[in-house]
């Protein structure tokens, strides 16, 4: 999208209203105590995520009904850009009223949709996704909190991509399924790395534990050698064109030695392959040499080189050119 | 009501010199370098304009000053013309810049690095200083280049350029530095600074973006990066851009004169708001010596607030505009390079903001700024996790 990357619309103006609004004004801001909780017969659960090195740290606030396991009450404090803040404002929103497992579903994906101003709009810029990303990871460590079991059990799949929330799995599947080559390509295709831009490469502004040029890399290593071993299993009987030089040059020996070989040595002669080379046309160009009596006889650029050419059109593939040098 | 404090990313134009430049649009807008009238007739604006300059930062008439699109391409053209002139086919392949430099230093030495020349990057102690005792620690005899800016865009802070730029000469290194940050604020004078590249940017002083300049020591000639109609003596081909470097002339003109009162008065207004910020606020903090900073800038530090949320504060309910240091990350609004250079605690790194004060402040937008600026620092860390009372039950 060359124009639209020369000169991009101010940050702000990306950011919808609903954002600003929640910014200027946060409905949800504040703490709970210890002993509100108590006086509404509620646990407190209070999460931290993130980190102000990092420029995004949000502190989350739940007041849990005992026996309901709902949340009656929940508030928030984040160090954060206007982003951060109204996401986390507007995730609070989405989690009073629950219970704690229905709040665990709650993506970031659900946060950003619920700051938009209408549907198609997104509610801020591709590098801010990530600053809604928090909101879905301080709702897990307050449940786990809540639950007395480590974060980790609320994650179903290993995600890739927070912001787009692609798995590690559905990348693998798509490069492999769609021959994918590029880590734009696997942008294109599932919307991981379009985002932050932190999970495409090392070194980006958060650390991942994957990363879209390692795992393509490993993906494409995994289909190379899966292709070789289809390769040997096809062995010298498969298809020619799909043979590796080194099958193919024992093909070759094989034909010539089953058929050809023995006339020319009976003559005083033989011959030798020295390359195989595919053309753009669409042949495969079999060089070899004559040695002994057949370097010099005349039969070797014609008869004796139709028959050699011919056996191994027949036998292995009809694209096959034999051309001594 | 609109308040202006990033100067020391742009500037305003002066008036006068908008009117100065004007007839030069539709009027005296011939090439300098055609024979007619037209031509001609700008010769009289140009050569002004060339003096003032040259008059500005006292450099002899033996010397060059030419005129370049930007502080960026100056910095570019300097750098990469000594990797091609001096380091390709020498036995020098040595730089060294600092830690804190504009980016457009700091990426052309990157890309220097990653054409197999040796780079080192001096690191800045917790004022932000880089002392000539630093230089010299690292100066060998394989330095061809030493590049330090007179300046810091973020903190303002003032580096020992005379001292630095004697310690190369007694190594032969060539010394170049970017002046853009001090060109209009405080002297710059190339005679007794000894430096033999210097680049500013007209549009930090009250000058028309789009001019620049490299000062180049007499002597000390560099091949051009723009071949083509040997305009400015063969040294950068391209039609001269008269409207705007007879406005850098006057611009300059305007600016050193101003400088005693820029020392005086905008500095008294400067220290009044960083003054009743420190003490109005706590857990704030200050980059740099006061004595040894341009007078216009404050680099302060708001612990439990983040950059941008500050920023959207000031801007969109008060009509401030501030920055959180570079302009050129704006986009990515990372953390402050600085503040992790002069080993700030880790927590403060996107809690910096950059004020920076023109001679066009006056005292009501001071005392409005620290209204606000209080007014947003204490709403912000009323939402901070950084000041909540109650403690977190995980540990992260």
């Amino acid at each position: 999208m060359a124009k639209a990357d020369l000169f991009g619309d101010a940050l702000w103006d990306q950011y919808s209203n609903v954002v600003s609004e929640r910014m200027n004004n946060p409905r949800n801001q504040g703490e709970i105590t210890e002993e509100e909780a108590e006086s509404k017969n509620g646990k407190l659960i209070v999460a931290d995520f993130g980190a102000e090195s990092c420029g995004d740290a949000v502190r989350l606030y739940w007041l849990v009904e005992k026996d309901t396991d709902k949340i009656l009450n929940a508030k928030f404090r984040s160090f954060g850009c206007g982003t951060a803040i109204a996401s986390s404002d507007m995730m609070v929103d989405l989690c009073i009223g629950k219970t704690v497992d229905e709040a665990v579903k709650i993506t970031n994906i659900d946060v950003e949709l619920a700051l938009r101003d209408d549907p198609e709009t997104p509610a801020v810029p591709g590098q801010k996704m990530h600053c809604s990303v928090m909101a879905y990871d301080v709702i897990k460590e307050a449940a786990a909190l809540y639950k007395g079991v480590d974060s980790k059990t609320f994650e179903e799949e290993t995600i890739l991509c927070e912001c787009a929330r692609v798995s590690l799995a559905t990348v693998q599947e798509v490069i492999r399924l769609n021959d994918l080559k590029t880590v734009e390509e696997i942008t294109d295709y599932t919307k991981a790395g379009a985002f932050c831009k932190s999970c495409i490469r090392e070194g980006g502004h958060e650390k991942k534990d994957y990363y879209l040029v390692d795992v393509l890399r490993d993906i494409r290593a995994d289909m190379d050698s899966e292709k070789l071993k289809e390769s040997a299993d096809a062995g010298l009987t498969g298809d020619f064109s799909k043979m590796t030089m080194v099958q193919r040059i024992k093909a070759i020996d094989k034909i010539i030695d089953n058929s050809v070989r023995e006339f020319l040595i009976a003559d005083g002669g033989n011959m030798e392959v020295i390359d195989i080379r595919d053309t753009d046309q669409g042949f495969i160009d079999v060089y070899i040499r004559y040695l002994g009596a057949c370097s010099t006889c005349s039969t070797s650029t014609t008869g004796t080189l139709y028959a050699i050419e011919s056996t191994l059109k027949t036998e292995l593939s009809e694209n096959i050119r034999v051309l001594p040098i | 009501m609109r308040i202006y404090l990033d100067n020391n990313a742009t500037t305003k134009v002066d008036e006068s010199v908008v009117e100065l430049m004007r007839p030069y649009f539709s009027e005296m807008y011939g090439n300098p370098n055609s024979l007619h009238k037209f031509g001609s007739e700008t010769h009289r604006g140009m050569s002004k304009a060339i003096n003032q300059v040259y008059s500005a930062i006292n450099a002899s008439d033996e010397d060059d000053i030419v005129f370049t699109s930007c502080a960026t391409e100056s910095n570019n053209w300097v750098i990469k013309s000594v990797w091609l002139d001096v380091i390709q086919g020498g036995d020098r392949n040595h730089i060294i810049t600092t830690e804190v430099e504009h980016p457009s230093v700091l990426s052309t030495f990157k890309f220097l690095e990653s054409q197999g020349v040796q780079v080192t990057y001096l690191p800045v102690n917790s004022d932000g200083f880089v002392s000539a005792e630093t230089v010299k620690s690292f100066v060998t005899e394989k330095t061809a280049l030493v590049s330090v800016m007179m300046a810091n865009n973020e903190t303002g802070v003032i580096f020992p350029i005379k001292e630095i730029a004697k310690i190369c000469h007694e190594n032969g290194s060539l010394f170049h530095t970017d002046a853009v940050q001090s060109v209009g604020k405080i002297p710059v004078d190339v005679q007794d600074l000894g430096v033999d590249f210097l680049s500013m940017s007209a549009h930090k002083f009250h000058g028309p973006k789009g001019v620049g300049a490299l000062y180049i020591k007499s002597g000390k000639n560099i091949s051009p990066m723009f071949h083509g109609g040997s305009q400015m003596g063969g040294h950068r081909s391209g039609t001269l851009n008269v409207p705007l470097i007879i406005g850098m002339g006057q611009a300059i003109e305007n600016a050193v004169n101003n400088i005693p009162n820029f020392n005086s008065e905008t500095r008294r207004l400067r220290d009044k708001i960083e003054d009743a910020l420190l003490t109005q606020l706590k857990d704030t903090f200050v980059v740099g010596d006061r004595d040894n900073r341009t007078p216009n800038t404050i680099l302060i530090s708001v612990r439990g607030v983040e950059g941008e949320g500050m920023l959207w504060d000031l801007d969109k309910k008060f009509g401030i505009a501030a920055a959180t240091g570079s302009a050129c990350a704006s986009e990515d609004l990372e953390a402050n390079p600085v503040l992790e250079a002069i080993g700030a605690e880790e927590d403060l790194a996107h809690t910096a903001i950059r004020l920076t004060l023109s001679r066009y402040t006056t005292e009501a937008d001071a005392d409005y700024t620290i209204e606000k600026f209080i007014e947003s620092a204490n709403r912000l860390r009323a939402i901070s996790s950084s000041y909540a009372t109650v403690q977190a039950q995980n540990i992260i």
